[in-house]
């Protein structure tokens, strides 16, 4: 089984966002980068399949140069090899310019693949569209937001979230899949696997030599604006007899916030 | 014209794909536009009235016999084809499990940009103007789209409904086909949570529960909680899903769902940053904490620092006495 896993650098899910906003951009310094979290769950259970059926992991990320240590962090975990399509821009927040460089790095570079792994989102642009376009892009089948995945010889079956239930979804190969918290518990890096990583050699894939035409990796996204919510104003803390706090909640729920 | 997909389950129209179509009408209103409905599936034209009562001037009923059960290439393929012919000015989706997993195919067929998850849609000189949450609310991004037609899915809760008015319009019944092998995938069957909880994200009202529960047993008190409103679920947080107390369907945070009822209890949850951007859209916030200091205090609207145990056993009394009122 030869998989592919699609991997991005985004801040941790701990980070304080600030934002620049002369450039409209968010504000990098101090912030810890890690792989996108859905990206593990994605990263792992290719490698679980891997350990099952044989065949090979190769993790891909498009980004700057920084995104060469998230790699490693996957080749740490297992995977056999690991590429950088470099892509110098800022943040887009426009998912079919980075499905585009996608969905043509596969064909010109990665051909022949069995299964194409996602997380179901990035966290940060929080987008949830690169896979699906790279499905349509390369004319695949695709099951997003998967908790549970089992794939056969030729064809997949795939459980999918969705509100209040479970879809199941039948896929031949190849196909698309996105991992959703839940799909499995990504393992630790060993030391030996870091050390191991240290020496690979990860190879960059050059925009240019992609062929697209200017046209298709313009974003299609003109920021306007870039803000942060506003704060929420601390509002009435009760303190007490749990009775007569609960009594004076609802009664502020009702009479003030008018919600119930 | 501004398109809504309307997206139906179990026979019937979404409530998000409602909100969708209210919202588009709206924004059509102050371009001087007009705004269709456009229903996929089987047999679907029967369920144009329901469009025609918030104002959708036409429906779209694109079928296929083939298209009885949802797949994301058919769906998308008949999409596609409706919007080079009928040649929208903007085509609206949901947000919903199956808007996400739609829309960006049907944005990759026509080449055109989609935004995501929008929690506002504006005119500004004449074009639609999109805001949507990034980091999971931490920040907003504002934005028009460059291409054509503007493809956005909207989050579900956020956009209010319109008050039905009863118009008829034209119903515009096509036959999709499509070439062989063109839809690999298939949705084999759609297995129900035997509860049937109404969903976080679709829910009016969000009892979440985290560390300060103990153990899995007292999400029982969340769930008699919830008992008492009409829409309510029950979320929690990271930290309680990781513990295994109750499963990742109910994470509200950054990696888990992002929520915007119009209450959200939060119960022994401290508040820790990847939650807060998860919930802080809600209308109106309450915490339930012994710890007078959680950081979840600083964004609620109203607070009780006490015991939880023996707060939200009272609060359910009187919130059903008030409730039955």
């Amino acid at each position: 089984m030869n998989i592919l896993v699609f991997v991005k650098r985004v801040p941790d899910t701990e980070s304080r966002i600030r934002i620049q906003h002369e450039t409209k951009t968010i504000a990098e310094d101090g912030l810890n980068f890690v792989v996108s979290p859905y990206d593990e769950y994605a990263v792992e259970e290719a490698l679980r399949l891997k350990e099952a059926k044989g065949g090979t992991v190769r993790v891909i990320s498009v980004g700057r140069d920084e995104a060469a240590a998230v790699l490693r962090k996957c080749l740490a975990m297992g995977a056999d090899e690991a590429f950088l399509v470099k892509d110098d821009s800022p943040e887009t927040y426009d998912g079919l310019r980075t499905a585009r460089i996608i969905a043509r790095a596969v064909e010109r570079k990665f051909a022949g693949a069995d299964l194409l792994l996602f997380g179901k989102q990035s966290v940060g642009a929080d987008n949830s569209q690169v896979p699906a376009m790279v499905a349509e892009f390369l004319g695949l089948p695709q099951a997003t937001v998967v908790t549970k995945l089992e794939v056969e010889a030729a064809a997949a079956t795939a459980y999918r979230e969705i509100e209040g239930g479970t879809e199941k979804v039948i896929l031949p190969l190849p196909a698309v899949v996105t991992a959703q918290k839940g799909l499995n518990e990504p393992r630790y890096e060993t030391l030996k696997g870091i050390m191991a990583a240290k020496k690979k050699e990860i190879p960059v894939v050059k925009l240019d030599e992609l062929g697209l035409g200017p046209d298709e990796i313009a974003s299609q996204i003109a920021i306007t604006g870039l803000d942060v919510p506003a704060q929420r104003q601390a509002g009435k803390i009760l303190q007490g007899d749990p009775a007569e706090t609960a009594r004076e909640l609802v009664r502020l729920l009702r009479d003030e916030a008018k919600v119930i | 014209m501004i398109a809504v997909y309307l997206e139906t389950r179990d026979g019937k129209i979404k409530k998000s794909s409602l909100e969708a179509l209210s919202e588009a009408k709206r924004r059509a209103v102050e371009m001087g536009d007009e705004t269709a409905a456009v229903l996929v599936g089987g047999g679907v034209a029967g369920l144009a009235p329901g469009a025609f009562g918030l104002g959708a001037a036409k429906v779209y009923a694109l079928e296929n016999p083939a298209l009885a059960d949802y797949s994301s290439q058919g769906y998308a393929l008949a999409l596609a084809e409706f919007a080079g012919e009928a040649r929208p000015a903007a085509l609206f989706f949901a947000a919903t499990a199956m808007g996400r997993d739609l829309a960006p195919r049907v944005a990759a067929r026509l080449g055109a940009g989609l935004a995501s998850d929008c929690t506002k849609v504006a005119v500004k000189n004449g074009t639609l103007e999109f805001t949507r949450p990034i980091y999971a609310g931490k920040a907003f991004l504002t934005f028009t789209l460059i291409s054509s037609p503007k493809l956005a899915t909207l989050r579900p809760n956020v956009f209010p409904l319109a008050e039905a008015v009863s118009e008829s319009g034209e119903v515009i019944a096509k036959s999709v086909s499509f070439p062989d092998g063109a839809v690999k995938g298939r949705v084999a069957e759609v297995l129900r949570e035997e509860s049937a909880e109404v969903d976080v994200t679709e829910a009016d009202v969000v009892i979440a529960g985290g560390r300060g529960l103990k153990g899995p047993e007292n999400f029982a008190l969340l769930r008699d909680l919830a008992a008492v409103f009409p829409r309510a679920a029950v979320g929690a947080s990271r930290s309680a899903v990781d513990s295994g107390w109750i499963g990742h369907q109910h994470q509200v945070g950054q990696t888990g769902k992002t929520v915007s009822p119009n209450l959200y209890i939060g119960v022994g949850i401290s508040g820790a940053i990847q939650h807060l951007a998860g919930m802080s859209s809600s209308k109106v916030i309450v915490a339930v904490n012994k710890d007078a200091e959680a950081p979840i205090f600083k964004v609620a609207d109203y607070g009780i620092v006490g015991d939880l145990l023996e707060v939200v056993p009272r609060l359910k009394d009187e919130l059903k006495k008030a409730l039955a009122d």
